[in-house]
């Protein structure tokens, strides 16, 4: 292990190592923990100047249903969801699928296809932009959920497939070989031998795809204009149009903006973490 | 059918026979038509339109109103200053952004014991990558405000007196004024990239401890027999075993700093003058503008950050093409 282990150091260092760590962190979340202060103050403390004290009087409550009755947070929120779960369940359905033809059979195009899903995967942004949003005003889908998720669910399908092609390569071959010497379909080699496995690499992506759809802000943008269909991204950036200088404010509908990437991101942070780091160890 | 019936011992029909070429594509086709609508043929429409102008209107037989301009775009983006504003900003983003990675590594040494809570402490230093990058411009907007943010209040406690007159108020009179950090033309792009640095190390560092998990430990003892220790001990035993992990950190640093987008547009809208600008921005700023549309500008835009990548992208996938080829 490297470093050395702290245990086998002196207790000296042991102490003062265990002593610093919350220092650490304290200082590391020192912008998240002076937002999370802001946000449970009234609008007096602001006002008189009083942001790092002791809060004169505690606004949590007030606060964080003010953001909901004083403006269309709820709304945004659950559009935030709408966009978000479908955007999970076909993204990651197509990718089993395409993964599963990638890296079970070989074909002439297989490496340069993938290789398609992976370059997608990587492209910025704006090289979509207007034709995606002039398709989009075309067909009706402009400023609608249907319209966002459909999107990302496309996107992200590059991603998945990267990540669910390597998955499956990495199982054992002589499982699918064993099963088409059985006579197995192609179909159900897929449905009942490779699906049960890549249920961990499943829930990883569902995990990733729903933190980084939720946290989409570019497309918010791009394809919608009101309310209606706004995710949550978007609409606390209206929302700090609306409550100019009440920081106490925007700063609560920030923190609940974050909110359910970071509750999914402690239920299922296995997942997360071997998600992302797919690829980080050979 | 009815032949097949008839000729109990004929070869089985064409599909059966070809299960195995076919199968793959039945897999294929919904991924890859969803795929090629909304990314692959984008690509291409958005690199034609960059050779028009057009303000994304059509006539009312729903004909395009773009004019053929053939190179003018790119001639014009030549003499436009804010372009070679955003392009520098970009190459600025790049080469601070790579700070991520040596900054992630030391923080996954740091972190990486076994005391009591670890687990905890290190969750809590991945948070910052798991909120929306929305969520991070704000807060650090508020952390650079001058008046009340924490930078303005530690430059009080340094810089200020404090005075209380007649009626009550409290002023403070300062040695030197408190830095506005994001209006300042010369420093708002660097307070933007600190600000993006913070997700940014903790992703490095996730990948990191990753890596440290599974660095040999043989080759570790190994070493330190050998009188190997520190730095020494770092560079030539343990970044090597740590180099997938650095391939990547690297990859997702790049992209990252290509695309950043959302902090610009949250911290500075890109101001002030254009000074904090970035293509991804200004690409968008010019093609869904107040001003009118200026679609084939933009695209003109977009083709020159996607050229960018592209050359990012090439490598990576040359890399994974090496991998691919050595695997199997």
């Amino acid at each position: 292990m490297f470093p050395r282990p702290i245990e086998k150091s002196t207790q000296i260092a042991r102490l003062a190592y265990q002593t610093f760590l919350p220092f650490a962190l304290i200082l590391w979340l020192l912008p998240l923990i002076a937002i999370f202060l802001t946000s449970i103050r009234s609008a007096k403390d602001i006002n008189s100047g009083n942001v790092f004290g002791w809060p004169s009087e505690f606004a949590l409550i007030d606060n964080y249903t003010a953001v909901f009755t004083q403006s269309a947070a709820a709304q945004y929120m659950l559009n935030s969801v709408l966009i978000t779960v479908p955007t999970v369940m076909i993204s990651v359905a197509l990718a089993c699928l395409a993964g599963y033809a990638l890296a079970i059979y070989r074909f002439r195009v297989a490496l340069p296809l993938f290789f398609l899903f992976v370059a997608g995967n990587f492209i910025p942004f704006q090289i979509l932009m207007v034709p995606v949003r002039d398709m989009s005003v075309q067909t009706g889908l402009y400023d609608t959920i249907a319209g966002q998720f459909l999107f990302h669910a496309a996107f992200q399908t590059g991603f998945c497939t990267l990540f669910m092609r390597n998955f499956i390569k990495a199982l054992p071959f002589d499982l699918v070989e064993s099963a088409r010497i059985e006579g197995v379909a192609e179909w159900k080699i897929f449905w009942y031998v490779i699906l049960p496995l890549v249920r961990p690499a499943i829930a990883a992506l569902a995990v990733l795809i729903f933190t980084f759809v939720w946290n989409d802000f570019f497309w918010a943008n791009v394809l919608t204009q009101g309310e209606a269909a706004k995710p949550i991204t978007a609409g606390v950036r209206a929302l700090n149009g609306q409550f100019v200088n009440n920081w106490h404010l925007v700063s609560a509908a920030s923190l609940l903006a974050a909110v359910p990437p970071v509750v999914m991101f402690f239920l299922m942070q296995r997942h997360f973490i071997s998600g992302l780091t797919l690829g980080a160890v050979k | 059918m009815s032949d097949a019936a008839h000729q109990p011992q004929a070869k089985p029909n064409w599909l059966s026979r070809n299960k195995l070429a076919v199968a793959p594509w039945i897999f294929l086709i919904p991924a890859l038509i969803f795929f090629a609508i909304y990314v692959v043929i984008p690509i291409f429409e958005s690199l034609w339109l960059s050779l028009y102008e057009w303000n994304g209107l059509y006539t009312a037989d729903g004909e395009s109103t773009a004019t053929w301009v053939g190179f003018g775009n790119y001639v014009k983006l030549w003499d436009d200053p804010n372009f070679w504003t955003s392009l520098r900003n970009n190459i600025a983003w790049l080469v601070l952004y790579m700070l991520a990675v040596p900054l992630g590594l030391f923080i996954a040494l740091y972190l990486n014991q076994t005391v009591t809570g670890m687990r905890f402490y290190k969750s809590m230093f991945f948070f910052p990558f798991v909120i929306s990058q929305v969520v991070v411009g704000l807060i650090f907007g508020w952390f650079y405000n001058p008046d009340f943010g924490v930078v303005g209040t530690v430059w009080k406690a340094l810089f200020c007196e404090e005075t209380i007159n007649i009626v009550g108020n409290v002023t403070f009179t300062c040695s030197r004024p408190a830095p506005d950090i994001l209006s300042s033309p010369e420093w708002a792009t660097y307070g933007i990239i600190a600000a993006g640095l913070w997700p940014q190390i903790a992703y490095c560092m996730i990948l990191y401890l990753t890596g440290l998990n599974n660095v040999a430990a043989d080759q570790i003892e190994a070493a330190r027999l050998d009188g190997a220790k520190g730095w020494k001990m770092l560079w030539y035993v343990v970044v090597p075993q740590l180099k997938p992990a650095t391939f990547i950190a690297i990859v997702v640093t790049v992209i990252g700093a290509l695309r950043s987008f959302d902090m610009i547009a949250i911290m500075t809208q890109g101001g002030p003058f254009g000074s904090t600008n970035v293509l991804s921005h200004y690409m968008y700023e010019v093609a869904i503008s107040e001003y009118g549309e200026r679609y084939g500008y933009g695209s003109s835009v977009a083709t020159v950050l996607f050229g960018i990548m592209l050359i990012f992208i090439s490598y990576f996938l040359w890399r994974m093409y090496q991998d691919e080829k050595g695997g199997r």
